[in-house]
């Protein structure tokens, strides 16, 4: 198929970006979108231009690096896919792409759809974890029994990737999603618990110093979530929080 | 040819580490604090090393080329990681887990090395509970198990097919909370351009600013390198886009012996290619080969039908089917070692009984499993003679309960729904377990330099067990190399800093811009991809699943001649002193392509067939490895000396006072 692309290029951090526009043949429904964007680059450094530069690596859906804003929604129209599991058969021929980078104040473009999530490092540096050394002399990891149905929602807490999607999918930009899977996952979890009252505190701190927006409830960022991570996590973040606050 | 030192303690085999913990010199607290260590890859053996080393005392440095350590590619396995804990009372020990992991590794693994690893693999799987990993659990309350290829008991733990992402993200939040500290300086975003020795001992590295293009010195007492596997040269493998050997090989060629790199392991359940434009292969658990069975079509005639499109695979009857690991192995069955599986995929493919448009393609079939759970969920649900749409309804939901995101990945890769439909797999690059020499303190030959995790070579022989990546990655970073490296540093402590501005940094660093000047001055015919793809498709097809004398001696020459090639005509747009995503891509194709070549000089060199290295000229009347213990019983590391034709091989012998030398067999 033949597809028309809109493409935001942006040459660094403090240069203005513009959209550019490109027209690419030979797309196969077999492609994934980040292959699809691989063949536009072998034709622009073929033709000497830069390439599109754009943030990847596994390409299996897991390590949360690849983003991007296609046609207004993070990770494109599929549902629970990263960018580079979404598959041009998605696509029709003579479809016409936009491709911007994920926009928020918290997350500066470092170039083309290239941007920096470092943001995301300080909130779990605040509180994303828990304090134990790693010498290995704890207790017999069956020595406290977890009920299963705890386990599980924490694990599904836990399946976040950071990528930030939940943060572009937001009107307000808000990190709330990413913020309260992983304060979630230690709520829920006994080990955690100990340290829950000081970690929602230092970690919603952080998030707000780093000038995400607040939570208004739309929901857009559990859609468009490719871990399918829960609202419900949010609520669970907001009552930790309130108790917290009240113990002082 | 010299012969290497192991320095593996002396005394019975189950006394080893704990004597060793108790002989070797440690540094005290204060002194721990003018220490600095480098820490290059945050994986699960970096960022476990780094947590560690930081918990210590010491000051650290880490160093990745993502912009999160979360992102290094240990995040990318599924399906578990292994310990003894008998926690199923099915016979477990140590003993049992360090028996399996060496016949696994087809005997070219050191006994000490792997005891070790059984030992602390208890301690893994508490360390991680207590860190809030959120494994998978039973109703009573208690961590679940099950089983995987190549052993007889139940011993690996999982979170989901998420395994490799909880453990990484645990030792992430330990490196956080070190972070939060200020005994880890987080370098993201960073690449090692080149390793910096002085007087003999590495005491730091040259790195690039991957944003900003920038070249950094940063100088260190010891540096510890934790950046995975080469399987990249391959060009497609499960390993991530950005996966390279570039700190590896720069240390190999400042003076650390790389070992056995021909020993690298195809995994025998990924989805197969499906044309030129693809850029990675996509892994599909192991933990699928529980459940899953294996089959081809017995008649050539059915399989060509389903290539062309004429015939689906559930039209098969049972009686015209070949499971042929049931066949062939019936003790293991599915369950064989993954170069045992690989190879009977490929034997079968070749004969011509492949089923995808390329006929390079296996069935992998869930529909026995959903019938067996659907039966039993029936039963336990107390449905009496429930119908077949029920008993498939209720086994598709166990069955989507386990590997759910899995199946769910096939789908949207593959376009086809496997809980109607069989998976379709082909073997794919995955592992290498090759990787610098180091010795029983994880130090490889250059003093102060250190290699822990898939970057050394030293646990898996010819061949690695699943789920003994992630065993071995925490293994070697939480609880082996944080004590060994103390010895080390137990020297160092009258030191002080390493300045910077010695005439050794000045001089890594004037090396490091001169050769990406040298590669941005390319006469610009052909870009990196071109060539990575080129030598790929020689590794594939001379130095992959089988190998033989002829095109191994093929792809040696083949792969100098590309390498002159790819110097004097590659193609870099944009400029050094800013970002630049090809010319990352250069560097380390520009390693590959040195890499290859001792890789095949490796393999053309080891006369024996063992683990995942198959050479044609070896094997038994029925197909299966034949080893050779006479000559080959060794561990062939390779010392630098210009091009990778001159290397030269260095060799450690391996002793096996515990366990007999056998022919593997899975009969």
């Amino acid at each position: 198929m033949k597809l028309y692309l809109k493409i935001w290029r942006q040459k660094d951090a403090s240069s203005p970006g513009k959209i550019v526009d490109y027209t690419l043949d030979g797309v196969e429904g077999d492609m994934s979108f980040l292959e699809m964007l691989d063949i536009l680059n072998e034709e622009l450094v073929s033709k000497g231009e830069e390439p599109v530069e754009f943030d990847h690596d596994c390409r299996e859906g897991i390590c949360g690096t690849c983003s991007l804003q296609i046609n207004g929604e993070p990770h494109g129209p599929d549902r629970l896919v990263t960018t580079c599991q979404l598959h041009m058969r998605k696509f029709n021929d003579g479809d016409t792409i936009v491709i911007e980078p994920f926009r928020a104040k918290a997350f500066p473009v470092i170039k083309d759809l290239i941007v920096d999530r470092s943001s995301f490092e300080r909130i779990q540096q605040a509180g994303g974890y828990i304090s134990v050394n790693t010498s290995g002399n704890t207790v017999d990891a069956n020595s406290i029994p977890i009920n299963k149905y705890d386990a599980d929602e924490a694990m599904d807490a836990a399946t976040c990737i950071g990528c930030g999607a939940c943060v572009a999918a937001c009107k307000n930009a808000s990190a709330m999603l990413f913020t309260s899977a992983k304060v979630s996952q230690f709520a829920l979890l006994p080990q955690g618990r100990i340290e829950a009252t000081e970690r929602v505190q230092n970690m919603v701190r952080q998030m707000d110093l780093e000038g995400f927006g607040n939570c208004t409830n739309t929901g857009a960022c559990e859609i468009e979530c490719p871990k399918g991570i829960s609202l419900t996590n949010i609520a669970r973040m907001n009552r930790e929080y309130l108790s917290a606050t009240l113990k002082g | 040819m010299g012969i290497l030192d192991s320095k593996i303690p002396s005394g019975p085999l189950a006394d080893k580490w704990t004597k060793h913990k108790n002989d070797i010199n440690l540094v005290n607290p204060a002194n721990k604090r003018n220490i600095d260590i480098i820490v290059v890859g945050t994986g699960l053996a970096g960022g476990a090393a780094a947590a560690t080393l930081a918990e210590l005392g010491y000051n650290v440095k880490t160093f990745c080329y993502q912009d999160s350590p979360r992102r290094a590619h240990s995040i990318a396995a599924q399906g578990g990681i292994n310990a003894a804990k008998n926690y199923q009372g099915d016979g477990d020990s140590n003993y049992r887990l360090f028996y399996d992991t060496i016949k696994g590794g087809d005997y070219r693994s050191r006994e000490a090395n792997v005891y070790r690893l059984a030992e602390v693999s208890g301690n893994i799987i508490d360390q991680c509970v207590a860190q809030g990993v959120p494994f998978a659990r039973e109703y009573g309350g208690m961590l679940d198990n099950r089983s995987f290829g190549g052993v007889l008991v139940s011993r690996t733990f999982y979170a989901k097919g998420q395994t490799g992402q909880q453990l990484l993200l645990g030792a992430y939040s330990a490196m956080n909370r070190q972070i939060n500290r200020g005994k880890i300086q987080a370098f993201n975003r960073h690449e090692m351009m080149d390793l910096v020795l002085v007087d003999g001992k590495a005491r730091g590295i040259i790195a690039r600013n991957l944003v900003t293009g920038e070249i950094e010195r940063h100088s260190a007492h010891a540096v510890v390198l934790a950046t995975g596997g080469y399987g990249n040269v391959f060009f497609l493998s499960t390993n991530a886009m950005g996966s390279n050997v570039m700190a590896a090989w720069r240390a190999h060629r400042k003076g650390a012996f790389f070992a056995n790199p021909c020993f690298t392991q195809i995994h025998p359940t990924c989805i197969p290619v499906s044309g030129d434009h693809q850029s990675k292969l996509t892994l599909m658990s192991e933990s699928l080969r529980n459940d899953g069975r294996i089959w081809v079509p017995k008649k050539k005639e059915d399989a060509i039908a389903i290539r062309e499109g004429k015939l689906k695979p559930t039209e098969i009857i049972e009686e015209d089917r070949d499971y042929y690991l049931e066949r062939r192995y019936p003790a293991f069955g599915n369950l064989v070692p993954r170069d045992v599986a690989s190879r009977a995929a490929k034997e079968r493919c070749d004969a011509g009984f492949g089923v995808n448009k390329t006929g390079e393609a296996v069935f992998l079939d869930f529909a026995s499993a959903i019938e067996r759970y659907g039966k039993e969920k029936a039963l336990t649900s107390g449905l009496k003679n429930p119908d077949k749409a029920t008993i498939t309804k209720l086994g598709e939901e166990v069955v989507e309960a386990k590997y759910g995101n899995l199946f769910q990945m096939y789908e949207k890769i593959v376009d086809q729904n496997p809980y109607k439909t069989p998976m379709m797999i082909y073997p794919a690059v995955h592992y290498t377990m090759g990787g610098l020499w180091v010795d029983y303190n994880l130090q490889t030959t250059i003093p102060g330099c250190y290699a822990a995790g898939e970057a050394n070579f030293s646990d898996h022989g010819a061949n690695r067990l699943g789920a003994s990546a992630l065993m071995q990655g925490l293994a070697d970073g939480y609880f082996v190399l944080p004590y060994t490296i103390g010895d080390y540093l137990s020297k160092d402590i009258r030191t002080g800093a390493i300045p910077t501005d010695s005439p050794e940094f000045e001089e890594a660093e004037k090396q490091v811009r001169e050769r990406m000047e040298k590669l941005m001055s390319g006469s610009g015919i052909h870009s990196v991809d071109y060539y990575h793809k080129k030598l790929g498709k020689i590794m594939w097809n001379k130095c992959g699943m089988a190998r033989n004398e002829k095109e191994l001696k093929e792809a040696i020459k083949e792969i100098s001649a590309l390498r002159k090639d790819f110097w004097e005509n590659v193609k870099i747009p944009g400029s050094i002193d800013s970002k630049n995503q090809e010319l990352e891509k250069a560097g380390r194709v520009a390693d590959f392509l040195e890499l290859g070549e001792l890789f095949a000089k490796d393999a053309l060199h080891r006369n024996e067939s063992c683990g995942g290295h198959f050479r044609e000229e070896y094997q038994t009347e029925e197909g299966e490895a034949l080893r050779d213990d006479e000559n080959f019983k060794y561990v062939a590391a390779w010392e630098y000396k210009g091009e990778p034709k001159d290397a030269e091989l260095h060799k450690e012998d391996l002793v096996y006072e515990n366990i007999e030398l056998k022919t593997r067999s899975y009969k």
